[in-house]
């Protein structure tokens, strides 16, 4: 069977010495960590290995001898690895060999308790960059249930054996061949860049102290609110906060969790002195352009004939509603305004705050449409046995019932269906004139139901493309785009390999961005219409109302 | 060892396959596609350019010209850089997986790896599937190919 080995990058000019790594049966692949230098005590490194077992949890052994002859290749040298195999018995024993300067490697691996027939197997060497797949994670992730610090290995599918290894072998790497310790290691560290300790520095004091700056800022803005709200004086103030929590990616099913935080801009007024009403205008401008619209229906509107006096009615009464909203409005702006004011400080705590509040105001400051919606759909009055209907809804059930009589049937209650029915001359006198009655003034009110329906649908679809929003902001998966962004090695996905030759060697592709939305992406709250198109064309059909976020459980009205 | 042969696709043009065993257990094959003709771009670019001509002597806006031009640049980029394949390189390695390679003419590369362990079999599916859309023969012997690794990864895998 093909042996798969698998060599860093940075032991390649490494000298000569032993392959210390771990042995995967399952799929006969060994993982090479390090290479152990000349001179050696095999005491010694067998209890370093012993003491990185220990610690780490992962089965490292010595797998094989490493030669790089850099001058003419010696014979002595050889016999002396080959006796090496003796001591440090394990199955198979790999034995890698450059020539110097040369491309060419030799690789074998023998077996001594069980000689095959083919005595020796056939090794395929892969290259791989320690350092990056130590840092990275491989997606899609395995899921590792059983992944507590149990003395049982985790079985690790395929590659992801090699990126386990590597990451949980971090304490083998901690001394290295230039440190005076008794056993000299070669891996990543041994070509590691010098000055960039500034950086590194930086980059992992960078989370707390934005945390920490984060803190002052609010501090900050709490004591310049406060004060100049005592002194009575103008100002405003931006804050950008940026808040990081951390993260381990490696523990790939705890979704990351990120916050950002935008409070915008604030302008303070002083109340006494220059009434400014920013509440009042909008909302007598939204009200003055609904008496506009109810006088165009009031009088011929695009060119439809109306009931004149059902028309007179109805337009007066809503124009009244209106006048009563306008005056409640202007009685209760300075109340309104200085609670917005205080209600904006919450805006400090994130933008998907801040607009969840702006919902609510649009939805507060256009309750007289929502009024009108409902007093043409519904009425205070229940009809018994029936659906609950409102003016238009109304006149459907009774248009319906009262067709239901022409044609000679009625609706049984106890049976919930149409049976047949023989009515009297004088109920069938009296139903057919009721429904003349219905039919002909229709029009008007199907009119004024119409244009209040729609009035209203819009501020609903208002109100739910910024719940769409704050939904995708809630569950957009920043931290882990920002980590895409700026360090994509650490998100790796598939692996693609690049054979020149016989040695293949290991490359990580970061992650597309979609892929990195769609698999950290944090639960939405789910709020979805509960209607599909055709219940909803139904119900305004019908006249009955439309709750867009009632959930299922809560059915009443 | 390699081997080269020419094949033709679902709309005609030539497609070259080129085949290379780098030992028994690693094959690879390289599937080129023919370039990107100058009567196709031409008449593609004359035509909009016409349209657009077209148009500004009804509306009399110049804008209508320069976007026409903005608009025949940006498609050709998109194009080079989404749509038009170059190569493409499928690579069996025994026991490591298979990857798929797809090099466009904007000289950008994705590539694709699958992990022997999740391959159960390989089928042909519909050509759509192959950016470059070869025909039935020349895809016969890609799956031939690949079969035979697969067998014999699996003998490997049931002996000793």
């Amino acid at each position: 069977m093909v042996l798969k080995a698998f060599f860093p990058t940075c032991c390649v000019s490494a000298d000569s010495g032993l392959l210390v790594g771990r042995w995967v049966p399952e799929q006969s692949s060994a993982v090479v960590l390090a290479v152990v230098h000349f001179p050696f005590i095999p005491v010694q490194v067998k209890e370093l290995l012993a003491q990185v077992q220990q610690v780490s949890r992962v089965g490292v052994t010595v797998l094989g001898t490493w030669c790089h002859h850099r001058q003419e290749p010696q014979e002595s040298l050889g016999h002396f690895l080959e006796g090496l195999g003796a001591i440090f018995s394990h199955e198979p024993w790999l034995q890698l060999c450059r020539e110097r300067d040369s491309k060419s490697w030799t690789c074998k691996a023998t077996r001594r308790q069980t000689p095959t027939a083919a005595g020796e197997d056939q090794v395929l060497l892969i290259f791989y960059d320690q350092r990056k797949v130590l840092l990275s994670q491989l997606h899609p992730p395995a899921a590792l249930p059983d992944r507590q610090a149990g003395d049982a290995t985790p079985s690790a599918r395929g590659l992801a054996v090699v990126f386990d290894t590597v990451a949980r072998s971090e304490t083998l790497f901690r001394s290295d061949r230039f440190d005076e310790g008794p056993v000299r290691l070669s891996h990543w560290q041994s070509e590691g860049v010098e000055a960039s300790i500034l950086v590194e520095l930086l980059t992992r004091a960078s989370g707390p102290v934005c945390l920490l700056l984060s803190w002052l800022l609010s501090l900050l803005s709490a004591v310049g609110s406060c004060w100049s709200r005592l002194r009575r004086h103008r100002g405003e103030q931006v804050c950008f906060w940026n808040r990081l929590k951390a993260v381990d990616p490696s523990s790939s099913h705890v979704p990351p969790k990120v916050g950002t935080g935008l409070s915008g801009s604030r302008s303070e007024r002083s109340v006494p002195q220059l009434p400014r009403r920013p509440v009042e205008k909008p909302v007598r401008h939204v009200a003055e352009e609904l008496q506009h619209l109810l006088q165009w229906l009031m009088g011929a509107p695009a060119g439809l004939k109306m009931n004149r006096a059902l028309d007179q009615v109805l337009g007066r009464f809503f124009l009244y509603h209106i006048h009563l909203w306008i005056s409640y409005v202007h009685l209760t702006s300075p109340f309104i305004e200085r609670i917005l004011w205080h209600v904006g400080f919450s805006a400090c705590l994130g933008l998907t705050v801040a607009m969840s509040v702006l919902s609510d105001i649009i939805a507060l400051l256009t309750f007289h449409i929502y009024c009108f919606y409902v007093y043409g759909a519904r009425c205070a009055v229940l009809r018994a046995g029936g659906p609950p209907g409102g003016l238009y809804c109304l006149k459907i059930c009774g248009l319906s019932s009262l067709w239901r009589l022409f044609r000679g049937k009625k609706w049984n209650v106890l049976r919930q269906r149409v049976d047949s029915c023989s009515y009297d001359l004088d109920q069938l006198f009296i139903g057919t004139l009721l429904f003349t009655i219905l039919v002909f003034l229709l029009p008007t009110t199907a009119l004024y139901y119409l244009v209040f329906t729609l009035l209203r649908l819009l501020v609903v679809a208002v109100q739910g493309l910024i719940h769409l929003l704050v939904d995708v902001i809630n569950s957009l998966p920043l931290y882990s785009l920002g980590l895409r962004l700026c360090r994509p090695y650490r998100l790796a996905g598939s692996l693609p390999r690049r054979p020149a030759d016989p040695p293949l060697s290991f490359q990580m592709q970061p992650l597309p961005y979609s892929r990195v939305v769609r698999v950290y992406r944090l639960p939405s709250c789910g709020c979805h219409p509960q209607h599909s198109w055709g219940s909803l064309c139904r119900k305004l059909f019908s006249g009955e109302l439309i709750y867009p976020w009632r959930q299922r459980a809560d059915k009443q009205d | 060892m390699e081997d080269e042969q020419s094949f033709s696709d679902i709309c005609g043009g030539r497609l070259a396959l080129q085949r290379r065993y780098y030992s028994p257990s690693c094959r690879e094959f390289c599937l080129s596609c023919p370039r990107l003709s100058l009567r196709s771009l031409t008449a593609v670019t004359c035509s909009v350019w016409l349209a657009a001509y077209g148009l500004f002597t009804l509306c009399e806006n110049s804008m209508v010209l320069s976007a026409a031009i903005f608009i025949t640049l940006v498609g050709l980029l998109g194009y080079l850089h989404f749509v038009k394949i170059d190569q493409e390189t499928l690579l069996i390695i025994d026991s490591l997986g298979i990857q798929m390679t797809s090099s466009y003419a904007s000289g950008k590369e994705s590539t694709t790896f699958i992990e022997m362990s999740k391959v159960k079999d390989i089928v042909i599916n519909e050509a759509i599937y192959m950016s470059a859309k070869p025909r039935l023969d020349c895809l016969i012997e890609v799956y031939r190919s690949c079969q035979e690794i697969l067998a014999h990864q699996k003998a490997t895998a049931t002996g000793p």
